[in-house]
């Protein structure tokens, strides 16, 4: 008689947490105003990302297109991938001394992990993190990047 | 199930076959293949066969400095980065003998947590898809989706965050951590509660779940299965609180332990353990001390001479770090201990005359992250 | 030309008389027989293919996602878009399959599914043919289509897809049986197996009503026995994704996938419609014995849409199942039948016998 009770009490709880797991999809379906998914190319214009986001490396350049690199090369011996190369050159100065400054600081992004550790040690503060994240290309070379703009100088004083 | 193990052997090569389960299974969430032996539906035996996403970490970590060796260690477990990256810092700090600030000791736990959290939900999401019940994925995902947010603030990546370095946080946490946190902690309370009403009390899933996947106390100490699927076999094997680091000394929190031994209870443990990760993050939220977010640290650093060995409860068990230095900037010998390596172990063990359903459950079960288990 | 949306009936014959004037009377049944054919496949691939959006769109909005939104207005040419690109793909040869029976298991899904459609009434008069003992042939017709997934599980040379295979057997068989004896609670009810007399017979409240409880429980038990018979979730077995990858028609690609994706499809809309014409008086509108006015009203909305509305309710209730639910093991499933909905089912008879013969019902 108590198997027989079972059964039944069986059957009853297996329906009861069947409906129970029902009404949560069910509550969900009928409450649209919960839906999480971005609508990503449409919602481009007013996309955000958070001012820290690690979108790519970037060479933080001011109004003057001046930028405060030396060519110290700390960053390229802190990356652990390889994926900055600094070239630096040599210039002679106004007092006719020959000064060490940055040719052409290269970045690969496409061996970039984003460890953080290039704009984390940067003497200068030269690096930061720039918001661009669609770096998709047709061509692997096109993520080879320099990051000094072409015609920048090296901000006086930060030397 | 036992008149069938012990079928004499010449009556089972007749009738066993072999079916490859991965490397590209929906089941096995990423590149592992299990070589398994059927007879009818029922497992026989298996054989898993990794290497498949084996990227010779331990290896790479010899080339790079100590700095640069905490991006690799996110990508063992990518779903307990957080918790990699504070091994290498804490055996860092450990041999240094660095004293870090309490702001970052709070900063870290609180991550740590923020990591378990994140990883039991999509253990959750892919649980459920795995027993067939695709709408959990989603839930999981979405409410994870809040944590990868938080962290995305604060670190910069949703991700692979790179956020501790030896000595301290490569960063303050941003001004909104706190409140966002809050806000997380109040929202996940009552989500967490649709997990249950969907999928734990779903008779069905403990049809599926209970008595399944055996899993002895002695065995799991044996096989060295740690983390909350040791956990669910009544093994008290909780690092944070064996050798608390960082907090865990003196927060209050249980360790969760269950004794049915089976899927179920591995499945509630994890259940549990975000209950219990809420309550640490809860008791620390508030009482971030002020101060440097890193301590001083030289520019370059070099371990003495000597074997260290550094152990943290990840989200899937323990995982120990081995270190040998010969003085130099960048390690002779890195090891790493990771849970998963050992918890698939034991899966041949415990799927034996289950069927191939019950294989997936227990897998799924042990929470196995691949790239973990090849490193 | 008396075209009346209310009862194809005069519409059928007017057709008919029509093509009677000018032809053989051969003639004009082979021409009756290709409109039908032509009508019923077109109707089979819309509603196959809106079924299929449907289905993403419930899910999409069950699980907090918008589902396909891109092509077309909210998405509703994505399933073309996917049919078109299925059409386009290759068809794989298998390597050491039997390639006949490969070929041909998703016919014999696709025609199983498809004889069975002819049996539904959609509106009064609107059914390609009204057997005496139309449910007794849908249940032997639906049940064809298991010969294919057999097929294409033991031809694919996959060990995958005879597993998938060999559990639809034994899951189909089972539930075979519930099916057809939750059906007969009914018939035992209405004292026919013709859907027409079915149908007119719950003009005055439907069999869901008129048989309360033991009508419940069958419409229950039907409910879950169909839903393992056309292979879905929490049933799907034969094609558990994340045990066998796909199943049956893992090596299936092309427009012979499409098939099976198709057959699916339709067979749960076959098993709703059944359902909805059975238990919830198919195209009858909803009538309340005395209430003249109430009644009336009622009858304003055409039969076809109360048809529709009906069975799209149940194949909502359907994917709601699906999209809850994880999946059974194989030998709880036998469990749920043999223990469970067998025994419930086989009482319930008894119960509804009992109920005509003392006149207890409505």
């Amino acid at each position: 008689m108590n198997s027989f009770f079972k059964y039944f009490s069986d059957i009853f709880h297996g329906v009861k947490s069947l409906l129970i797991g029902m009404s949560v999809t069910g509550r969900y379906f009928f409450s649209p105003g919960q839906i999480v998914t971005q609508q990503y190319p449409e919602n481009r214009k007013n996309l955000q990302m958070f001012e820290r986001f690690k979108g790519e490396v970037i060479m933080l350049h001011d109004g003057n297109n001046q930028h405060r690199c030396n060519g110290c090369g700390i960053c390229e011996n802190n990356c652990p991938n390889g994926s900055i190369e600094v070239i630096p050159a040599k210039i002679t100065g106004e007092d006719g001394k020959s000064k060490r400054v940055i040719d052409k600081h290269i970045y690969h992004l496409g061996m970039c992990t984003f460890c953080g550790l290039c704009v984390k040690n940067c003497p200068s503060n030269a690096l930061g993190f720039g918001q661009e994240f669609e770096h998709a290309v047709f061509d692997r070379s096109k993520l080879t990047k320099v990051l000094n703009q072409p015609g920048s100088s090296i901000i006086k004083g930060v030397e | 199930m036992k008149e069938i193990i012990n079928l004499p052997v010449s009556n089972i090569e007749e009738e066993e076959y072999h079916i490859n389960m991965g490397p590209q299974h929906p089941s096995t969430h990423g590149v592992l293949r299990l070589l398994v032996s059927l007879q009818g539906e029922m497992v026989r035996s298996l054989k898993p066969h990794c290497g498949y996403i084996h990227r010779g970490i331990e290896k790479m970590c010899e080339k790079d400095t100590y700095p640069q060796v905490i991006h690799l260690t996110d990508r063992i477990d990518y779903l307990s980065a957080h918790i990699n990256n504070h091994a290498v810092c804490l055996l860092v700090e450990k041999a240094l003998e660095v004293d870090v600030p309490e702001r970052v000791r709070y900063i870290r736990t609180i991550m740590d947590e923020l990591a378990r959290i994140q990883s039991h939900q999509l253990w959750w999401s892919s649980f459920g898809m795995d027993l067939g019940g695709l709408t959990c994925f989603f839930y999981g995902l979405r409410d994870r989706e809040m944590i990868l947010d938080i962290w995305e603030e604060t670190t910069g990546s949703r991700f692979l965050q790179s956020y501790n370095c030896p000595g301290g946080v490569m960063q303050d946490i941003h001004p909104n951590f706190q409140k966002k946190v809050h806000a997380f902690l109040k929202t996940f309370k009552k989500k967490i509660k649709d997990y249950d009403r969907i999928l734990s009390g779903n008779v069905i899933f403990e049809n599926r779940s209970q008595g399944v996947g055996i899993l002895s106390k002695e065995d799991a100490i044996s096989y060295g299965v740690t983390g909350p699927s040791g956990r669910g076999s009544g093994w008290s094997c909780d690092v944070r609180k064996t050798e608390p680091y960082s907090m865990y000394g003196k927060v209050q929190f249980n360790e969760v332990l269950r004794y049915e031994c089976d899927t179920y209870s591995r499945y509630m443990v994890r259940m549990q353990e975000m209950h219990e990760s809420m309550n640490i993050i809860e008791q620390l939220i508030d009482n971030i001390p002020e101060g440097e977010h890193s301590a001083k640290m030289k520019a370059v650093i070099k371990l003495p001479a000597g074997e260290y060995f550094q152990r943290v409860e990840s989200a899937r068990g323990e995982l120990g770090l081995f270190v040998v230095s010969d003085g130099n900037k960048t390690p002779y010998r890195m090891k790493f201990r990771t849970p998963s390596f050992s918890n698939l172990s034991v899966l041949d063990h415990i799927s034996r005359g289950m069927k191939i359903a019950d294989l997936v459950a227990i897998g799924a079960s042990l929470d196995l992250v691949i790239p973990d288990i090849d490193r | 030309m008396t075209f009346n949306i209310y009862d194809f009936t005069s519409f059928n014959r007017w057709i008919d008389e029509g093509l009677n004037s000018f032809m053989s009377p051969t003639w004009a049944l082979i021409t009756e027989m290709a409109i039908i054919g032509i009508v019923f496949l077109l109707f089979y691939a819309v509603v196959g293919l809106f079924l299929v959006y449907a289905e993403r769109k419930v899910c999409a909005f069950m699980q907090n996602r918008v589902g396909p939104n891109r092509v077309g207005p909210y998405g509703i040419f994505q399933t073309i878009a996917d049919f078109i690109k299925l059409l386009m793909k290759e068809l794989v040869y298998i390597k050491d399959s039997d390639k006949l029976l490969f070929n041909l298991a998703p016919f014999i899904v696709i025609i199983a599914s498809f004889m069975a459609l002819s049996a539904v009434p959609f509106a009064k008069g609107l059914h390609a043919i009204d057997f005496d003992i139309g449910i007794l042939y849908v249940i032997a017709v639906s049940s064809l289509g298991v010969v294919g997934i057999l097929l294409a599980g033991w031809s694919s040379n996959n060990k995958y897809s005879l597993i998938g295979a060999m559990r639809s057997g034994a899951q189909i068989v089972s539930y075979e049986l519930s099916v057809g004896l939750s059906l007969l609670t009914i018939i035992v009810l209405a004292g026919t197996m013709q859907f027409s007399e079915i149908v007119e017979m719950q003009r005055n409240g439907w069999f869901i009503f008129k048989g309360h409880i033991p009508a419940i429980i069958a419409f229950i038990v039907f409910l879950v026995a169909s839903t393992a018979e056309t292979n879905r979730g929490p049933f799907d077995l034969a094609e558990a994704e994340s045990e066998l990858t796909a199943g049956f028609h893992t090596e299936y690609s092309g427009i012979k996938f499409a098939f099976f994706f198709l057959a699916e499809y339709m067979n749960m809309f076959l098993v709703a419609s059944i359902a909805a014409t059975v238990f919830w008086g198919g195209w009858m509108p909803f009538h309340v014995s005395g209430w003249a006015g109430f009644n009336t009203i009622m009858d304003y909305i055409p039969p076809f849409i109360w048809y529709i509305g009906k069975t799209a309710f149940i194949i909502w209730l359907m994917m709601l199942f699906k999209w809850t639910f994880p999946r059974l093991r194989i030998d709880q499933l036998l469990t749920l039948e043999w223990k469970y909905l067998l025994p419930i089912n086989l009482v319930n008879i008894l119960f509804m016998a009992f109920l005509v013969l003392m006149h207890w019902h409505f």
